[in-house]
């Protein structure tokens, strides 16, 4: 018996039960949706994430000081320490093949900068040459940093436009050559405007964007001489020649420095972790979660399933003498099963394309308020496809074996 | 065993189990044969067996003893799936409550034995049209069994029953349900399969009036067989009087 006269028949059956068929399928559709929905959320995210992450640099590498593992009370963190500039040099030297730069940078504190009614708020980083290049600014308007900003310590400083907006009505060239004067922890620092640069949004906005904090750059030495912070780094980040083997490279890392510098030290070492190990985590993170969470949607399926299984029951109750007639006119077994677990299927498979529609949709619309671009995960809808034909199978199968066993004369027999 | 048998019964008993020990014997060991080309019928009081008879004779049931041979094929030993080729191809059931298939159109219903025999789409419905013509229905072929009334219903089951050219045709009071004169017409379809086609017929009916019409008469009491003796239309030879009906 072919395929496809049992697909009209049990589109016949559901056709004339539309009411009955539509519920039964419900469960079947919330639960597919919450699983596309989830996993549409979640590959977002993850496509968001990876790209911002692109962003800050797929070449880089965090190499930082971190605790050994030790059973005592690890003392204090003491400049000691710390990264120093004597040690980025001769590991610079040692792999210049390898580094194309080292970016530094000093959180001189976040700020205020007032002019009238109008305000702005800053976070003053101080950074050297690399770490500005590595944050891959767009120019707006002014300069770049020059050595001399980073050799003498001028006090110059590169702005948001967002910066911009807020104090100089958006005029990017009103604001070049201006001083700023930003309040920072009760004291006042000044800096000439030299640049302004275009601010990328990468965090969900919440409230005001009037009152959003942006990046406020200043030269590295402007940074220490303020902070009188000059000792060193809890961690840098290492620009890397690309094409080399990141992973390979932070371990190399890790062992020169914990060899040449931290062997006597009792309660720290150096980590290295390059960003292509952190996409994987990040990665795995949030695949993780996503999918723990369409777990917990598939157990609705499961509820749908048995929902599907019912109405089965009920209908090949109801189609007693229907299948006894097949039967007498020589229908097997066989058929009388595939019949049954074809009408299902369908259910099934009609319910996981709504619920798929519907899911992509949800996702749609939660990353949409959330306010990115959703990234349909084709892998997910295949999935759901053969997950829930699964389902049809899998719940329609006991229903449909009822009704292929039953006894030719019962079945014509039951009233 | 002569060539021209088209079934043979041989010592049947079949009994039902209602509750675990009541053990309740409804045919107790008969024997008859069919010839083939026969129009025969099976006459008797309501319970008296004529219904567990022919389904058994059809291979629906299984009886609990005795031997069962359907033109050359030993029923008693066959699978099921072989029981299903059997009804399949070698059986026409036609019953008292017609028994097509809901929400399908006469066509289709006709077509169903032929689904099942694997018979492709092209052929199935040009067969379907050929017997739906047989009978007079060609003007309903698309109507849903609810649209038809149950002379028509009736007429699309014969049809639907002659759908592999069985070699046996089995007829369950078809026309219990209906009104004598609807059911003069059902009576003439069967007359006619018989005279123009050959067809072996097995009637069952507990009107005497129309088992007489029909070439041989098996009357039922208790299970048992009581009389076989010929109808009105049948010559010693078994050759078929011509008779001018009435209509
Ligand atoms: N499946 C069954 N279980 C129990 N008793 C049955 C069953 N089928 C038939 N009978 C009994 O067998 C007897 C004969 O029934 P049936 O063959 O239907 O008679 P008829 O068709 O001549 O009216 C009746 O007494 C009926 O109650
Ligand atoms: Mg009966």
């Amino acid at each position: 018996m072919l395929i496809w006269e049992n697909i009209t028949i049990a589109l016949a059956g559901l056709k004339s039960n539309l009411m009955r068929t539509l519920l039964t399928m419900l469960g079947i559709i919330i639960g597919i949706a919450s699983v596309i929905a989830i996993m549409t959320v979640g590959n977002s995210i993850k496509s968001m994430v990876n790209s911002n992450m692109m962003d800050l640099g797929a070449n880089d590498m965090t190499v930082g000081v971190t605790q050994r593992d030790s059973e005592d009370d690890v003392r204090d963190i003491r400049d000691t320490d710390l990264i120093t500039v004597d040690m980025l040099e001769d590991y610079k030297k040692e792999y210049s093949d390898k580094i194309k730069g080292i970016a530094l940078n000093v959180s001189a504190g976040n700020g205020v900068v007032r002019q009238g009614a109008d305000y702005a708020n800053v976070a003053i980083e101080g950074v050297n040459a690399d770490a500005y290049t590595s944050l891959n600014n767009d120019l707006l308007a002014g300069r770049e940093f020059i050595d001399v900003d980073f050799d003498k310590g001028k006090k110059v400083c590169i702005v948001s436009d967002k910066f911009v907006e807020n104090l100089y009505e958006g005029d990017n060239k009103k604001a070049l050559g201006q001083t700023v004067e930003v309040e920072c922890y009760g004291k006042i620092y000044d800096y000439h405007i030299v640049g302004v640069y275009k601010y990328e949004n990468q965090m969900i906005i919440s409230g005001q964007t009037k009152d959003i904090t942006t990046s406020l750059y200043i030269p590295l030495l402007t940074a220490q001489n303020q902070t009188h912070y000059t000792s060193g780094f809890n961690y840098v980040t290492v620009v890397t020649t690309p094409g080399i083997d990141g992973e390979a490279f932070a371990k190399t890392t890790q062992d020169y420095f914990n060899i040449k510098f931290y062997a006597n030290n009792d309660a720290y070492e150096i980590m290295a972790i390059s960003m292509a190990s952190m996409l994987d985590m990040v990665d795995t993170l949030i695949g993780g979660v996503s999918l723990g969470l369409s777990i917990i949607a598939a157990i609705s399926l499961v509820v749908g399933g048995i929902g599907v299984m019912n109405i089965m029951l009920v209908s090949i109750t109801e189609r007693t003498k229907e299948i006894g007639t097949r039967k007498a006119l020589g229908a097997t077994n066989g058929s009388i099963r595939l019949q049954f677990i074809t009408e299902s299927v369908i259910i099934c498979i009609i319910g996981g394309i709504i619920g798929i529609i519907l899911g992509i949709g949800m996702g749609m619309l939660g990353m949409k308020i959330l306010g990115y671009d959703a990234a349909i995960s084709s892998q997910s809808i295949l999935i759901a496809v053969c997950f829930s034909m699964a389902i049809g199978i899998f719940f329609g199968y006991y229903p449909a074996n009822k009704a292929a066993k039953l006894n030719p004369i019962d079945a014509l027999r039951y009233e | 065993m002569e060539e021209n048998v088209m079934l043979k019964l041989t010592d049947i008993h079949k009994s039902f189990f209602i509750g675990t020990p009541n053990e309740f014997e409804v045919l107790h060991g008969l024997d008859f044969s069919v010839k083939q080309g026969e129009f025969v019928s099976i006459v008797g009081a309501s319970g008296s067996g004529k219904s567990t008879l022919m389904n058994i004779i059809g291979a629906l049931d299984r009886p609990t003893s005795g031997d069962y041979v359907l033109d050359g094929v030993d029923v008693i030993k066959a699978h099921d799936n072989e029981l299903s080729a059997i009804r399949n191809k070698k059986i026409g059931f036609v019953f008292q409550t017609y028994n097509l298939i809901a929400r399908t159109n006469a066509l289709k219903n006709i077509e169903l034995p032929m689904l099942y025999a694997g018979v492709s789409a092209s052929k199935r419905t040009a067969r379907a049209k050929e017997l739906l013509e047989m009978v007079g229905m060609t003007d309903r072929m698309h109507h849903n069994p609810d649209e038809l009334s149950g002379g028509q219903k009736q007429r699309v089951a014969i049809a639907r029953a002659m759908a592999n050219n069985p070699a046996i045709i089995l007829a369950d009071e078809p026309t219990g349900a209906l009104d004598s004169v609807t059911g003069r017409h059902i009576m003439d379809i069967f007359h006619e399969l018989h005279e123009k086609q050959g067809k072996t017929i097995i009637l069952i009916t507990h009107s005497p009036e129309l088992s007489r019409e029909t070439q041989r008469i098996i009357t039922l009491k208790d299970g048992s067989i009581i009389s076989d003796e010929p109808g009105r239309t049948v010559s010693t030879q078994g050759a078929i009087e011509e008779e001018v009906t009435e209509c």
